[in-house]
């Protein structure tokens, strides 16, 4: 967008009485030129750690270890080594991120449907079926948005391990899950911990729909379920698909409920807990961290770069609008 | 040595397993909605005939099921916002009252140990550095780049570029930055940072281990992270200032700079403030940056990051649930300030 300042400048000039059109011109163009060059560069500053992590991933282990990824270059020495190790390799030291990879699968998918639908259906009666006491369910779940969700990792993961017994009678037995089985733990983390906002943010884009569209539909005789299948699910897919990216991105990047509720232990941890431990127990094997951390960054980063439009509509909407 | 992919099968099957569940648990729940009106609809409709034919009374008008059908469709949320978030948070809170092992009643001891445990008032310390730092630093950047990008070319393309760590992971951004933190004892530097600082003539530092400047290390990662995100919403919220305003002030002939403080910074105060909330609450919880980078050593340890040590790495679940409460508590003031706002801009 092309617009103001420039010409402002030019604006100046005339009621400094400089007669010169052209002068004015040419410092809006050294204006526009230099802000261009110093957004690019500032860009092009951003984007070196990452340039810097993708070229070193592609060298060879000794040259990573002992010469700065800039000297590859000069000396160009590239290969597929380092990713075929981490992924693919057996040995105990070489990560075998090929399995956590599919862990970070099998945990984002659902923890992503669920609170999805969920947070759908509950949005839709907030916005469009009047009970008693609706405002004060709605503040209620606005509300919990601010509790943290440190608040309630030690509580939880008692309640999977334990279950819960009330007077002495169990309501309900421990969940008492095995290996992969963990993955339902942290699902159901995900899904609570992420009800709040999802409820928050399609419930602004739910609440918008033009009420005579429901009223017509009421008319007509179709019920609440009838409305929400045919009616609003189709006008809100650009919001479920917002909710949907924020959500996978959250999810396949978060650490903490991971490490809490997957156990920890390589069989079930996803690629950012496998990630940090081995950023800690192996802090200088750079030739597998490297082309690790890569393996971590290219699926939300392709979701990220293809979808970015319905990511950005759903920022601006969960945050500006309020 | 080979990588075997039967060994992951189970891990599919569960998945295969969570979205059985979920197909089942969203279509039983759609479908019982349909099923249960409708089957209401058809006495009802039988009663009606046999009224009119046998003479029965009428029945009576149907009860509205308003709030029926609304507590089904809220049920799962509601069940388990309960479950999962409202009951382990009051326990939390129960928590924090008693001893490690959560055998005995201690009262506000676990809250004495954080503001007087030295250790402790490191980790607050840090935090208050990050909390004022982060937001700041991040939005201020974000705010320039956004005036600046505003009448560049190649703009979408430059700011894809600013925006784009917000897709890298925490884990992935601190491995990224602890690269360029590297250090190597002798011989050529393989970390960008002490390339510079040597080509410049200096010596390299393990900049990680170097309390206080770690910590700002550690900033400078959050804050790569969040300036894009600052960036989007404020150069959404630039370009959506009317134009004629815009053009009046030109008319006026006010220079760029009065613009800027008269015309952009009053029109963007409400995605200011939002941004400067949203920063600052994601800052108070940052908790991967810090795990990844240096685990909590070397004097860096904020209270999420110390909260996760407490309880489950020490067993201190007393001293952990004190900390996840005192996380709660400062994230209070921040929120009622942001509905305040809010309020006013309605009104306003």
């Amino acid at each position: 967008m092309t617009t103001a300042t420039p010409t402002v400048a030019a604006g100046t000039q005339k009621t400094d009485g400089t007669p010169s059109t052209t002068a004015g011109r040419v410092r809006k163009r050294l204006n526009s030129r230099t802000a261009t060059l110093v957004s690019i560069v500032i860009a092009v500053v951003w984007t070196i750690p990452t340039f810097g992590l993708l070229v070193s991933s592609l060298r060879p282990e000794d040259e990573i270890k002992t010469t700065g990824w800039w000297t590859a270059f000069t000396n160009p020495q590239f290969t597929f080594e380092n990713y075929e190790q981490v992924l693919f390799g057996r040995s105990a030291s070489s990560g075998q991120l090929a399995g956590s990879f599919i862990n970070s699968l099998a945990i984002t998918i659902p923890s992503v449907l669920f609170p999805l639908a969920f947070a759908c259906l509950a949005a839709y009666a907030l916005a469009w079926i009047n009970f008693r006491g609706r405002d004060w369910v709605y503040i209620a779940i606005f509300a919990l948005q601010i509790v943290p969700l440190q608040m309630a990792l030690v509580p939880l993961l008692k309640f999977f391990s334990t279950g819960v017994t009330l007077g002495g009678v169990t309501v309900m037995p421990a969940w008492d899950l095995v290996d992969e089985q963990k993955f339902a733990q942290v699902w159901f983390a995900h899904t609570c911990f992420a009800l709040p906002f999802a409820v928050f943010l399609l419930h602004n884009f739910i609440s918008q729909l033009p009420g005579d569209l429901m009223e017509a539909a009421r008319v007509d005789g179709a019920t609440h379920p009838k409305i929400f299948r045919t009616i609003v699910l189709p006008l809100i897919t650009p919001a479920l698909a917002a909710f949907a990216i924020f959500q996978f991105l959250w999810v396949w990047n978060d650490l903490l409920v991971a490490l809490i509720f997957a156990g920890g232990t390589d069989e079930t941890a996803p690629l950012t807990v496998r990630l940090a431990e081995m950023a800690g127990t192996r802090g200088n094997e750079w030739q597998r961290l490297t082309a690790g951390a890569f393996v971590s960054i290219v699926v939300p980063l392709i979701v990220f770069l293809s979808l970015q439009r319905f990511f950005v509509r759903g920022l601006l909407a969960g945050s500006v609008k309020g | 040595m080979e990588f075997d992919f039967a060994d992951e099968q189970p891990k599919l099957l569960m998945l295969m397993y969570g979205l059985v569940a979920f197909v089942l648990v969203v279509g039983g729940l759609l479908l019982l909605l349909d099923v249960v009106p409708a089957w209401f609809a058809r006495r009802r409709e039988a009663q009606l005939v046999a009224a009119s034919t046998g003479g029965a009374p009428l029945p009576r008008r149907p009860r509205q099921r308003e709030g029926l059908f609304a507590l089904f469709f809220l049920l799962p949320t509601l069940l388990l916002l309960t479950v999962g978030l409202i009951v382990p948070a009051i326990r939390t809170l129960l928590l924090s009252l008693m001893n490690g092992s959560s055998t005995e009643w201690v009262g506000l001891r676990n809250y004495g140990f954080l503001f007087s445990d030295d250790a402790m008032l490191r980790v607050l310390i840090n935090t208050l550095v990050w909390v004022l730092l982060v937001p700041l630093v991040a939005t201020g950047f974000g705010l320039i780049y956004a005036v600046l990008v505003d009448k560049a070319r190649f703009e979408a393309v430059a700011k894809s570029l600013i925006f784009l760590p917000m897709a890298i992971s925490f884990v992935g951004a601190s491995i990224i930055w602890k690269f360029v933190y590297a250090y190597r004892g002798e011989g050529d530097q393989i970390g960008l940072l002490n390339q510079i600082v040597v080509s410049l003539g200096g010596e390299p530092k393990q900049w990680l281990l170097e309390s206080p400047l770690n910590t700002l290390l550690l900033i400078v990662i959050m804050v790569w992270i969040q300036a894009g995100f600052a960036m989007v919403v404020l150069s959404a919220a630039i370009k959506a200032i009317p134009g004629d305003i815009v053009e009046a002030a030109r008319l006026d002939g006010v220079s760029p700079w009065q613009m800027f403080w008269q015309i952009t910074m009053p029109s963007i105060r409400p995605a200011l403030i939002v941004v400067m909330v949203t920063l600052t609450i994601a800052t108070l919880k940052v908790f991967d940056i810090v795990r990844t980078s240096t685990n909590g050593n070397y004097d860096t340890s904020v209270i999420a990051s110390e909260m996760y040590n407490q309880a489950f790495r020490y067993g201190q679940n007393g001293q952990g649930s004190a900390l996840a409460v005192l996380l709660f508590i400062l994230v209070i003031p921040v929120v009622i300030y942001q509905i305040r706002n809010l309020r006013q801009q309605r009104e306003g």
